[in-house]
């Protein structure tokens, strides 16, 4: 009847010991790695792609790429100017269409092997050969030869063989490397200072990729294999976690690198983000911060939006009426008011966009070409024939469609809400999961579509070629030659000023024919650490993490007197006495 | 024993193949890809990329390589294969297709402890709150230390784990700063974390262990050795304690699948690397092989959870014969 209680009562002790003992086992085994905190620690998001640079297109991943790898050119973090790289300097031949660079003598690869000629010349041909599946490689074609190599077709779609010497990019010598463009083109230095364009280390690569076809990328890029020209090196990789750098001791400059060590964090939430970075934890957090939030951290003098290359708007499907006639794309894009998204939804400073372009790229002015008239954009409408005999106006219900996220939820609501009371349109709201929405605005299964375009260069190129006729980034249907023309011209013309009065005259007819109605500009938002130094303010929200370092007390103190803007102090986890650079602490007092 | 552990693996061959062919299948049935991303690619380095990835292979290709590594070609299921990528049968999962340079297998090792100490620690709060609590109610029933037990043994039941998380850093880790506020590495980083993802099942084994305590004290066997004379605690301890916990390791079953499964919010809201915020990640990007792989790792340790708990009856309670439950 009764079970053997001693027997039972020893049996269950003993088990819970044994599970007990296995339990701190495995903690104790999943927390063995201790790391001291480095120098410096940011996030910009969760797992990075790769650490590959021709495998990688997102901006979390140009940050990652900036420490570990460096360009023939870079650009300079405040004004975004290209200066030298690797390459001390290049020169431009009279027809603007050869590009000679010189590399610098002491550039050198993490292993202490130097860096030549022949390794860039290699790296562009990794990029362009198919196998790689270098996103990026398509901005790399406007080198003379480059689209056929990677395409093994002739202009006229005739297969060709793939034959490298044909390709434009040459190593004259250990140090000289010449690059021959289809035709001149003006961005090709900013666009080349793209973090994608960045050298590999054949000689640890191609073996590799020889011994194991198949998983070579998964041993490549590892603390100890990886091979780097930048001013830092990977030295420890945690899957979800982190990724440690320690400055690169034979990177040319790295008398002039501060930082001992970097952390780059691995973090999904932005709010966790937010908690660690006031935890001392992190000393900078880039990312969309919810709204909510902004006001509070408007007045803190460690978060400062400025005016960010990147525009948000909603795709309009040309193919679909009433959306293929201009006049009711054009009463959508006047009859909204955006003013009231930017204030009442964003709140970080966001400006309402009435150009494709934002307000400044480079020393390009987008032209103005639309204002906001719900009155205008009712008797467009009522000219068009959208109208009943009372005149009033008769349009389909439309559907506006968005990836799932709160933000883009309420600005949808808003938009939606405005159209009602402007044009008595009925939208209706369609939110589906980011693959799901993307593979939606592919197939052109939308009405109205949210979107956004992040600048690579500050260029109008980098804005104005995705609309030209059957662009993979198109995606509304919208064809016009004019335009196409138009974009051609300018993106081979080297006179500055009639350079921009072609891209001003396209964005024009963009503007007209609206097959995308821009909402607002986007502003970068920044928090970080008020005794960060080196910090680069500008248009692309670009760093260059060799320039970065820990401002004294001192230095602290001057900067904040001088600064104009009224914002709350706040307390800065950076070390005290300040963490400099050789050379600019000889600049020190 | 041996005839049912036997059966139990048939099973699972048979739970893990259903498992795979579901998951693949749902996959590939959503819309959307791996390589879909707000820049299109150029048609030629797509079809470079789904070359490489063999994306390009139609899917029963594309599954025989997910199950194998097998090839299906003149040379027959097992023939050239040197180009397939690693396949479940040879405990390969492949390359993660979001992040390029890693593999599943890697993704996995790593995560895995990770998770795993999370749902120790989480499963010690469970245990230790539970059974304290669940004790103390049913000692002293009726009484304010038993009213207020159960009170918070509803709360962690009605609360979910998000919320006590976002209570926790609030109060332990900002406005008074004892532990850290996320992050991984050190004991003090499990604690929080730990806490909030057990509390709702430690409110849950108080209940069972009340429940089951209350009802074994109220046998007559148990009222026939306190008339033998045996002490109070002896009688708890010897008598009605093994009985009662039969209800409690049978919850800890599913618990430790909750756990497991729960743990994706939690690694989020304390970014901890753990498997749970790949699970969520895998699938919404459409990361087959890394979707497939959390998948699998989490079938094959729910299985043998279960297992385990059936094991763990026979240990407790001799009356309880493997053969027949099975």
């Amino acid at each position: 009847m009764f079970p053997m209680p001693s027997t039972s009562g020893a049996r269950l002790a003993l088990a819970s010991t044994l599970l007990g003992v296995l339990g701190l086992c495995v903690v104790a085994f999943a927390l063995r790695s201790g790391r001291p905190r480095a120098d410096f620690a940011f996030t910009g998001g969760g797992e990075l792609r790769s650490l590959d640079p021709h495998g990688v297109t997102g901006v979390p991943e140009g940050r990652v790429m900036r420490l570990l790898y460096e360009g023939l050119v870079a650009r300079n973090p405040q004004t975004l100017a290209v200066e030298p790289g690797a390459a001390e300097g290049w020169k431009v031949n009279p027809d603007g269409r050869t590009f000679t660079f010189a590399l610098r003598a002491d550039a050198r690869w993490s292993n202490g092997d130097p860096l030549s000629a022949a390794d860039f010349e290699w790296s562009f041909r990794r990029m362009l050969e198919p196998a790689t599946a270098c996103e990026y490689a398509s901005s790399l074609w406007l080198v003379e030869g480059a689209r056929e190599f990677t395409t093994g077709q002739a202009a006229d779609g005739t297969p060709r063989e793939r034959d490298w010497s044909r390709v434009g990019i040459v190593a004259r010598d250990e140090r000289v490397l010449e690059i021959r463009l289809e035709r001149p083109t003006p961005h090709f230095l900013p666009l080349l200072s793209l973090h994608v364009f960045a050298p590999v280390h054949r000689a640890s690569l191609e073996p590799l990729q020889q011994q194991f076809p198949r998983d070579w990328a998964t041993r490549w890029t590892r603390p100890g294999t990886l091979v780097t020209n930048g001013p830092f090196r990977l030295a420890e990789r945690r899957i979800g976690e982190v990724l440690r750098f320690e400055r690169n001791e034979h990177y040319w400059d790295a008398r002039n690198v501060a930082m001992r060590t970097i952390d780059v964090l691995s973090v999904e939430s932005w709010s966790s983000a937010l908690n660690l970075y006031l935890a001392g934890e992190l000393d900078w957090v880039d990312g969309a911060i919810p709204s909510s939030l902004v006001p509070e951290l408007l007045g803190r003098e460690d978060f400062d939006p400025r005016p960010y290359l990147g525009v948000y708007f909603y795709r309009v499907n040309v193919t679909r009426p009433p959306l293929d006639r201009r006049e009711v794309r054009a009463a959508l894009a006047t009859s909204l008011r955006r003013k009231e998204i930017c204030e009442l939804v964003l709140k970080a400073g966001q400006q309402p966009a009435f150009s494709f372009l934002p307000p400044q790229v480079g020393d390009y002015r987008p032209p103005r070409t639309f204002g906001e008239s719900p009155e205008y954009a009712e008797k467009l409408l009522q000219d068009a024939g959208f109208a009943d005999a009372e005149g009033k106006l008769d349009l389909r219900a439309l559907e506006l469609h968005f990836n799932t996220s709160e933000v883009h939820r309420d600005i949808a609501e808003v938009a939606a809400e405005q159209w009602r009371a402007a044009l008595g349109l009925e939208v209706r709201l369609r939110n589906q999961e980011w693959k799901s929405f993307l593979d939606a605005q592919g197939k052109l299964d939308y009405d109205l579509s949210r979107s956004s375009w992040i600048a690579d260069y500050a260029d109008p190129s980098s804005f104005l070629d995705i609309w030209t006729t059957g662009h993979e980034n198109n995606r509304t249907g919208w064809s016009n030659r004019q335009y196409d023309e138009l974009v051609t011209a300018a993106r081979s013309e080297r006179d500055p000023a009639r350079r921009r009065e072609l891209y001003s005259n396209a964005e024009r007819i963009l503007m007209h024919e609206l097959p995308c109605i821009p909402i607002y500009h986007y502003v970068s938002q920044n928090l970080v650490d008020p005794r960060v130094g080196g910090f680069g303010q500008n248009a692309l929200n670009e760093q260059s993490p060799k320039h970065w370092y820990w401002r004294s007390d001192a230095e602290l103190e001057e900067v904040r007197t001088q600064s104009t803007r009224r914002s709350e102090r706040v307390e800065s986890h950076g070390p005290k006495e300040g963490l400099y650079a050789p050379a600019r602490a000889e600049e020190q007092p | 024993m041996r005839r049912f552990l036997l059966r139990r693996l048939a099973w699972f061959a048979l739970t893990v193949w259903a498992v795979i062919t579901i998951s693949f299948v749902l996959m590939r049935s959503v819309p959307g890809g791996p390589l879909s991303s707000d820049r299109t690619l150029h048609p030629t380095v797509e079809a470079a990329v789904n070359a490489r990835y063999h994306l390009d292979w139609p899917a029963w290709r594309q599954y025989l390589q997910t199950l194998g590594p097998l090839n299906l070609d003149e040379h027959g299921l097992l023939g050239d294969r040197s180009d397939v990528f690693g396949g479940i049968l040879a405990f390969d999962l492949g390359p993660s297709l979001q992040h390029r340079d890693v593999s599943v297998n890697e993704i996995v090792a790593q995560s895995l402890p990770v998770s795993a100490a999370l749902g120790v620690t989480a499963l010690g709060w469970a245990l230790l709150l539970g059974l304290t609590g669940g004790l103390v109610s049913a000692l002293r029933p009726g009484t304010a230390l038993d009213t207020g037990a159960r009170v918070l043994s509803t709360l962690g039941l009605s609360l979910p784990n998000f919320v006590i998380a976002s209570f926790l850093v609030l109060a332990l880790a900002v406005a008074l700063p004892i532990f850290p506020v996320a992050g991984w590495g050190t004991p003090a980083h499990l604690a929080l974390p730990g806490f909030a993802l057990g509390a709702p099942f430690a409110a849950y084994v108080a209940r069972l262990f009340r429940a089951g305590l209350l009802e074994t004290l109220s046998q007559d066997c148990i009222r026939t050795a306190r008339a033998k004379g045996v002490p109070w605690r002896q009688v708890v301890l010897r008598h009605a304690l093994p009985g009662a916990l039969v209800p409690v390791i049978s919850f800890l079953g599913p618990a430790a699948a909750g756990i497991l499964t729960g743990s994706l919010v939690i690694e989020r809201i304390f970014t901890i690397p753990g498997t749970g915020s790949h699970f969520v990640a895998g699938a919404l990007n459409r990361d087959y092989a890394l979707a497939m792989g959390v998948t699998l790792v989490y079938t094959v340790a729910v299985y043998a959870l279960n297992v385990l708990v059936d094991l763990a009856y026979a240990v407790i309670d001799p009356r309880i014969e493997l053969e027949k439950d099975a």
